[in-house]
């Protein structure tokens, strides 16, 4: 084989939480009460669209999540296999270019040139301060100032028919889908899709689709000749790091609801279901752990690893492992600060629900205390669940970029957005002003941040059942 | 009350306990003072003397629970435990890793940080309460839907960002304040516009949000409709009846805050400079202080305690139908 597949602690977590849901899905598809209110979401408009540019982001870092080491290739046909010690991503080979593209120093976006003059030697001997060319950016171009702009709008403009072409592509395949489902002709279809008739937004999702589509293409077009958001103080692609990033984003804010849920979830339904002092003893707990200053608490966890990291060299193989072992680490302590929350709530509901009378119909037929939490309380303080965790992913990503800026975040070393604003944040102060490296985190960020809000409400609108009683 | 409050306080207590445990496991359980020490002195080319030596002087060097050297009592004191757990109780901080005196340092730089974090937390407290006001007043129209929309869209940037853009904007383009510092007396206000300023900027998204989800839940009830229905202008329900009567979730809101203002302020500081206990933490955990932010963490939980207690007594001022038993 060329490569051997290395699975991190994370992706296999990831992969866990995936088929987790999957899982789901797949029970809650039969099961009418289940799926009522996921059929409101997606009737949703701002939520769908929001799901959309999700899935997106979903796409990109999962993509990242499948890792291997490629096998070094050996003039002796005879040597044993041996396999690189770089661990890459399947994102990695697909952006292999932008990797290697790493030039001296900053260079604006589009730039053909590098951001700072530097003495050259002419053949004719004078010496001249010139802002030299790029190694990886806009080589074919003769006379950049020129021909830049013709160039990069042609290139964006062939990246961008691509990606309708494949755009149109999958609108064929999803109407000849909705054809198939409901049994109609995909005329029809076709109609009532570009009329807005169907109570899913189709309309609105598709656009939504094709927009990211066209500018992923025309992104993924340009990033060969230029470097799309310009170069970092190292010379480092910041498109490149841009995406890497996605993952780390996700992962901070999904990770840390799967190592918090089975805790809280436990703690919040033993404590108001069985109340007197296993309920006091859970609420000392919390309230406990809630007294101390999230940020402190996570400080304090983070010193811990790293005192012993320091001391424990030995026990980590590769680069990529310890980062990774500190960002499962971060999303762990990020658990433990954040289960609090969701437990109070789920013990005031148990609390509510205990009184009920099909539970109380339940304990007259003696059914077992493990059959009333799992049947009958489970499912029901599911809503409660869903939307915590919707409304909390958000908050975990923004709070990624904080920690890494006070220092306790994840590995200085692993593309992140916070590490990216940590490193550029300095360069406001510069003359002229290093600004794309900022943008370009803010912005993935933001849009990401923006699109889990817009569907958390769209969640908790259709979850809640205080909302869902008003006619 | 005041047996109500006495009980709070007692409570209080076994709190501070487990805090304490928690942080006495994670700095000298999970990592012994030999790790702290190689931490910071290297884990090759260090004699063992050079790692005793730093435990002496700085009270590392006892054992951790249980002294079997000492006599009577000192077999309990002379140890790791009560020397620097027990004695946080009496707010005896001792000293920190580089030998500073810690409650001296913390009793100069709470002031600053209180300068930081009052006006922001009431000036936002403010600003939102108008902005939900304005919201209610305007509900089900578009100024109503658009502002929802504005507030989603505030709340979803990177505080990171406001700083940034309030720093670059308004201290460095328009050179209307210093881009950070700070300084003693009146002048220090020069130095707080700007972290006020965008510690508020950045809190108007999900506050004005959340208070406006709480108007909207009075507005339906009962006696707001009693209200109109006895001819009450509709600023005057608005302010009459329904700003008091949504002060209880008003308050517990604050509260919410309260440990996240910390947070606020941790970063605000730190950026801007000012010499609070923020970046005072932040130092701390960048030069891995372990006493300190050892400190840090029991006066954290001190503070939280008793914004709790104190939202109780103002829970009892806001509504004279809460009693406590």
């Amino acid at each position: 084989m060329p490569f051997t597949p290395v699975v991190l602690t994370t992706d296999a977590l990831l992969f866990l939480l995936l088929a987790a849901a999957g899982g789901y899905a797949w029970y809650a598809r039969r099961r009418e009460h289940l799926r009522a209110p996921w059929r409101q979401v997606a009737r949703s408009r701002l939520g769908m669209m929001a799901a959309v540019v999700l899935c997106a982001y979903l796409l990109v870092g999962i993509a990242d999540s499948f890792h291997l080491r490629l096998r070094i290739a050996q003039p002796d046909a005879q040597a044993a296999v041996r396999y690189s010690p770089e661990v890459l991503s399947l994102l990695d080979l697909a952006t292999g270019h932008l990797r290697d593209a790493v030039e001296k120093t900053y260079s604006a976006p589009f730039a053909a040139t590098l951001y700072v003059r530097e003495t050259v030697t002419t053949p004719d001997g004078t010496v001249a301060r010139v802002y030299p060319r790029l190694r990886h950016a806009a080589t074919h171009l003769d006379d950049p100032e020129r021909q830049r702009l013709g160039d990069v709008l042609a290139t964006a403009a062939t990246g961008a028919l691509q990606g309708i072409a494949l755009w149109a592509l999958a609108v064929a395949l999803l109407l000849y889908g909705l054809a198939r489902s409901g049994r109609a002709r995909w005329r029809t279809v076709l109609r009532q899709v570009a009329r807005d008739e169907l109570a899913v937004p189709w309309r609105l999702m598709l656009i939504t689709a094709g927009v990211l589509i066209a500018g992923a293409f025309m992104l993924a077009n340009l990033s060969f000749t230029y470097h799309v958001f310009g170069t970092d103080k190292v010379g480092q692609d910041v498109f490149y790091q841009t995406v890497k990033s996605i993952r780390t984003g996700l992962l901070i804010g999904t990770l840390t609801t799967l190592v918090m849920l089975p805790f809280a979830v436990l703690l919040g339904l033993v404590a108001g279901y069985f109340g007197r002092w296993v309920d006091d003893l859970i609420q000392y707990l919390y309230t406990t752990l809630n007294s101390i200053p999230g940020v402190l608490l996570i400080a304090a966890g983070i010193l811990s690893l790293q005192v012993y990291m320091a001391n424990h060299p030995q026990r980590f193989e590769s680069f990529a492992e310890s980062a990774d072992l500190r960002l499962l680490f971060l999303c762990l302590i990020l658990g433990v600060t954040s289960w609090t929350g969701l437990c109070r709530l789920l013990r005031g509901e148990t609390l509510k629900l205990r009184e009920l009378e099909y539970v109380q119909a339940a304990t007259a037929f003696g059914v077992r205390h493990l059959g009333i939490l799992t049947r009958h309380l489970l499912p029901n303080v599911m809503h409660v669940v869903f939307i915590t965790v919707a409304l909390d992913f958000s908050g975990l990503v923004l709070a990624e970029a904080v920690l890494s800026y006070v220092g306790i975040g994840v590995d200085p070393s692993m593309n992140s957005w916070g590490n990216m604003i940590n490193q550029a944040r300095l360069e406001m102060a510069r003359e002229p002003v290093v600004w794309w490296s900022l943008l370009a985190a803010f912005t993935f960020m933001f849009a990401l941040v923006l699109a889990a809000n817009l569907l958390a409400d769209a969640i908790r609108d259709a979850f809640d059942p205080r909302l869902r009683s008003v006619p | 009350m005041t047996a109500y409050l006495v009980r709070r306080l007692l409570y209080a207590i076994p709190i501070l306990i487990g805090v304490n445990l928690i942080t006495f496991t994670l700095f000298f359980v999970v990592n012994t003072p030999d790790d702290m020490a190689h931490l910071h002195l290297g884990v090759k080319h260090v004699t063992p003397e050079a790692i005793v030596n730093w435990k002496r002087e700085r009270g590392y060097d006892q054992p951790l629970v249980y002294n079997a050297g000492g006599e009577g009592i000192a077999k309990l004191t002379e140890t790791i435990l009560f020397n620097k757990s027990i004695s946080l109780f009496a707010f005896r901080f001792g000293a920190s890793d580089t030998g500073r005196d810690i409650g001296y340092d913390i009793r100069q730089r709470m002031w600053p940080s209180l300068a930081i974090a009052l006006p922001t937390f009431l000036v936002g407290i403010l600003v939102n309460i108008t902005f939900a006001m304005l919201l209610a007043f305007f509900r089900a129209t578009y100024i109503d839907v658009w502002g929802v929309v504005l507030c989603v869209i505030m709340m979803s940037i990177s505080t990171l960002f406001y700083i940034i853009a309030g720093q670059y904007l308004i201290g460095k383009l328009w050179h209307l304040v210093p881009i950070s510092g700070y300084d003693t007396g009146v002048d220090a206000i020069k130095f707080l516009v700007l972290p006020v300023l965008i510690g508020v900027v950045h809190g108007i998204g999900s506050g004005t949000r959340w208070y406006r989800t709480i108007f909207l839940e009075e507005i339906n009830k009962d006696y707001v409709r009693t209200a109109r229905a006895k001819g009450l202008s509709e600023l005057r329900v608005l302010f009459r009846h329904v700003l008091q009567n949504a002060l209880i979730p008003i308050l517990t809101g604050a509260v919410v805050v309260i440990p996240s203002l910390f947070m606020g302020s941790l970063i605000m500081e730190a950026f801007f400079g000012i010499p609070g206990l923020g970046s005072y933490t932040i130092n701390a955990i960048n030069q891995q202080d372990f006493a300190v932010v050892r400190a840090m963490v029991f006066l954290g939980a001190v503070l939280y305690i008793l914004g709790l207690i104190m939202t109780d007594i103002a829970y009892t001022l806001a509504d004279p139908r809460v009693r406590f038993e």
